[in-house]
């Protein structure tokens, strides 16, 4: 039962970091339809920037303002200077865009910081708290509740502000949302700057666990990418619960079957899913026109 | 018609006259080394071309077959004694086989998902070439034996160039000439639109099926010629990095383009050995040149420069 527990809340931990990173995606999808591979930079950006001021002496929390700020820029000019002069290429093409930026960030990363890894000290000490037998690092609380806030942050802004019923619109229909005198390049904008700062507040929430290096991007937006795929494209609900469930299985995979095939159960289920559910989880059926 | 079989035997004749004339300007064994590899990425590009430019599927897990065309020619006589050229057609079939075998069930899936659907067959397959270390040496890679063909040891890095040139040359032609066949036709209706193509009678799952083993089979043969060029493999040519790198030669270059898939090559292998004077800049320039190139030229480099040489040549 404690060994149960033990891989349930380290599941979730890590389940709440991808959700995050999913999230990210998904804000971006749905506001421009664009697949953003450059995601992961986001959550290397808002670890390494709080590693580096905290190191020069700010105190944690405005290191981590700081550090969000700096990924609100970054998202914001990736949109102005990558994504709006690219406007109407085809997706394939963006995507291979938000790739050139992830090799570029990452390219400034090592530039601007360095290619060693880094720790962030835990937010509230690393005495484990004992929960049933289990131990757990406080750190998880932090992150299971940072995720939790985000989400309802999140789900505050889109359904109960004018801003947040804007971007809703903008996903549903670019054209009708326009229509309606919504200025959607605004919107767009605005999802890149706020998933960049979802972003980074996980790399953040995460770096006194897993440390943070120049390069820890390309494996989360993998992993974000595959988390959105499984909830559904496009559908927020589906980014979360398919980030938490792509957490739960690696982590009891790697408990009871093999550490070393960590990776491969969760991509197994995914193809599972999608050969039952094409669509994933929650996404919807759509239908081709000619 | 003409016309068009005329401009198929000039791109041919084009690629095999700068194939022998390169040499002639290469000052050190370093630049064979160099246009080989870029001989053998444009090799893997056309065949993923042939998937994503003409039958409009994406693949982001194409490594996957690379991988198992280099580990094939390398486990075949290390571990089970085949010899090294009956290795390379061994990992070739076992790339059709796997790319028949999953290809059914994942090609249903369209887009996003088809994309991560092979990036999951991708991640599979480089995850047991690096944890099955008893067959692949592990994370640290494995030796591969020399080719010999008929008592003539295949070696030097010019004698490869040679090789991988006419494996180039070969895998061109068939390209150019899939493109106008009946298959060729069909893969080119299903990009336009799957349920037009499948209206006037194309098998739609036949075809997509079709080109998908097409496109691993020549990822399988680049991915041997590699290993036996380098004597070396290690588990990054079958991981996700490599899947994406292919994925950009393709659009960078021009998707459905076969002269694309080489200029893309050329481009992606080279540019990070130039910028290699940069030092530390290399990352931040290479990433900036993609963003730029694919912003100017969104229809990737071979068809909007082609584009541009036309509308001149008509006004």
């Amino acid at each position: 039962m404690a060994e149960f527990l033990q891989f349930l809340i380290s599941g979730l931990t890590v389940g709440a970091v991808y959700a995050l990173v999913a999230l990210g995606f998904t804000l971006i999808y749905n506001a421009s339809g664009v697949v953003n591979f450059a995601q992961g930079e986001f959550v290397m950006l808002g670890g390494m920037v709080t590693v580096f001021t905290s190191a020069a002496g700010m105190p944690l929390p405005l290191a981590a303002l700081i550090a969000v700020g700096v990924a609100v820029v970054i998202g914001l000019m990736l949109h102005r200077f990558a994504i709006e002069p690219a406007r109407g290429a085809s997706a394939v093409t963006l995507i291979i865009i938000t790739i050139g930026a992830s090799i570029l960030l990452r390219g400034i990363a090592t530039i601007v910081f360095d290619k060693q890894f880094h720790k962030l000290p835990a937010f509230t000490g690393d005495t484990p708290v004992d929960i049933l037998g289990a131990a757990v690092q406080p750190q998880s609380f932090w992150v299971l509740g940072g995720a939790a806030v985000v989400v309802l942050v999140l789900y505050v802004f889109l359904e109960h502000t004018l801003l947040g019923k804007a971007v809703l619109a903008t996903a549903a229909n670019r054209l009708a949302a326009r229509l309606v005198g919504i200025n959607t390049t605004t919107i767009m904008a605005l999802a890149f700057g706020g998933s960049a700062a979802i972003g980074a507040v996980a790399g953040i929430l995460v770096t006194p666990i897993t440390l943070t290096s120049y390069d820890v991007g390309t494996l989360l937006a993998l992993k974000g990418f595959a988390a959105a795929m499984l909830g559904g494209m496009g559908n927020p609900v589906g980014a979360v619960v398919g980030g938490l469930l792509l957490g739960l299985l690696e982590a009891f995979g790697a408990g009871y079957i093999s550490s070393t095939y960590k990776d491969a159960f969760a991509f197994v289920v995914i193809l599972i899913v999608l050969f039952a559910a094409p669509q994933g989880l929650f996404g919807r059926r759509v239908v081709e026109r000619v | 018609m003409r016309a068009l079989v005329n401009h198929r035997i000039l791109t041919l004749l084009v690629l095999a006259a700068m194939i022998a004339a390169l040499p002639l300007i290469f000052p050190s064994s370093y630049y064979f080394r160099v246009a080989s590899l870029v001989w053998v990425s444009a090799l893997a590009a056309i065949g993923l071309n042939i998937l994503m430019g003409q039958a409009g599927q994406v693949s982001l897990g194409h490594a996957a077959f690379f991988g198992i065309g280099a580990y094939a020619v390398a486990i075949g006589p290390a571990h089970l004694g085949v010899p090294p050229w009956a290795a390379l057609f061994l990992g070739a079939l076992l790339s059709a086989a796997l790319a028949y075998l999953v290809g059914r069930p994942i090609l249903r899936l369209k887009g996003h998902y088809l994309a991560i659907a092979t990036l999951g067959l991708g991640v599979l397959v480089a995850l047991v070439i690096s944890t099955e270390s008893r067959w692949t040496g592990g994370p640290d890679g494995m030796p591969v034996a020399r080719l010999t063909l008929f008592g003539w040891r295949v070696a030097g890095s010019d004698t490869w160039y040679w090789v991988t040139g006419g494996l180039l040359l070969l895998g061109t032609w068939i390209a150019l000439n899939l493109d106008e066949t009946p298959t060729g036709r069909a893969f080119r209706a299903l990009h336009d639109s799957e349920v037009a193509a499948q209206v006037v009678g194309v098998d739609v799952a036949r075809f997509k099926l079709q080109a998908f083993v097409i496109a691993a089979v020549y990822a399988s043969l680049a991915g041997s010629a590699l290993a036996f060029m380098n004597g070396f493999i290690n588990p990054d040519q079958a991981g996700f990095l490599h899947s994406v790198e292919l994925v950009t030669i393709v659009v960078l270059g021009g998707l459905g383009s076969v002269v694309g898939s080489i200029v893309g090559a050329a481009v992606l292998v080279t540019l990070p050995q130039v910028l290699t004077v940069f030092h530390e800049y290399e990352h931040l320039l290479l990433g900036l040149i993609i963003i730029v190139a694919m912003i100017f030229m969104r229809n990737g480099i071979v068809p909007s420069l082609s584009g541009l040489l036309f509308r001149r040549a008509r006004s």
